[in-house]
């Protein structure tokens, strides 16, 4: 059982699209986890924006914990194998669909992109079946 | 210079992920469990990034250029094939399976717990077979071209 929590979901979903817009204006790239993440270890020129902003992406709940005391919630309700083997299909997922939730669902999807849009719809979907096998179906809730 | 603003772009892009609640792979996993216990906030997550973004991009890209760079790099392919679909699909599964999604993991690594580490670690891996794969199975059509160009 997690809360509803309208104002922080809302603000902290306007910063992630702060961020995006930023990444745009500055630096003329899609903020898209899955881009970022592959480009930091390919080799190429533009490794050092991507591993500054993943540095920044892990530093932030840290500063957020500690000098600042506010309290993140946290809790993976599935055993680490589990875990593990999502990792895997994920990452096999997103190479092929090309991007993920930052990538399709908010850059893509405020491009109006056609592709963003399916790509968003088919992972939601699968999402969500998957959800729904794993505790009801499965574990016969 | 280009380096000292992308981290705190970072920054933000990850306190947006850790306040909206992103992070956490329980709360993401019950907003996609409509039958149970239904948690609706990651639509609030997904309604104010999509919204800010949407204004934003528009206002953005009425410039020539960004700051750091000569164009906007922008995605050009506008093709929706099975890779799209299937791949995004499996996406889906994985991310059904654990509550992560990539830009969910990397933030969450800074709440120093094992669960992002592992996921993280088995996303890559996934993201570096999947790219090997896609090599070989371009280099291998490169080859074959050659050949029917060379009989």
């Amino acid at each position: 059982m997690t809360e509803f929590t309208p104002v922080q979901s809302l603000l902290g979903g306007a910063l992630i699209g702060l961020s995006a817009v930023l990444l745009m204006a500055f630096h003329g790239r899609i903020a898209g986890m899955t881009g970022i993440l592959a480009g930091a270890f390919a080799p190429g020129a533009g490794r050092g924006w991507r591993l500054a902003f993943l540095a920044g992406a892990v530093a932030a709940p840290l500063l957020l914990m500690w000098p600042v005391g506010i309290k993140i919630d946290f809790a993976s309700p599935v055993p680490l194998g589990l875990t593990a083997l999502s990792g895997l299909l994920v990452g096999i997922g997103v190479s092929y669909g090309g991007g993920c939730t930052s990538g399709h669902g908010v850059c893509g999807m405020a491009r109006l992109s056609a592709r963003s849009i399916v790509a968003t719809l088919s992972f939601m979907l699968a999402t969500g079946l998957t959800v729904y096998a794993t505790r009801h179906l499965l574990a016969g809730g | 210079m280009a380096l000292l603003m992308a981290l705190p772009i970072g920054l933000v892009f990850g306190a947006g992920i850790a306040v909206s609640g992103m992070a956490n792979p329980a709360k993401v996993l019950n907003f996609f469990d409509v039958a149970g216990d239904w948690d609706p906030s990651l639509a609030l997550v997904m309604g104010g990034a999509l919204a800010v973004t949407f204004l934003g991009y528009r206002l953005v890209l009425r410039r020539p250029a960004p700051v750091f760079d000569l164009r906007f790099h922008l995605p050009q392919g506008r093709e929706i094939d099975a890779p799209l679909v299937g791949g995004s699909a499996l996406f889906g599964i994985g991310w059904g399976l654990s509550g992560f999604c990539p830009g969910g993991a990397i933030p969450a690594i800074g709440l120093i717990r094992p669960e992002p580490l592992v996921f993280t670690a088995t996303m890559i891996a996934g993201i570096g077979m999947a790219k090997a794969v896609q090599g070989w199975v371009a280099a291998r059509s490169v080859l074959s071209a050659g050949d029917r160009q060379g009989a």
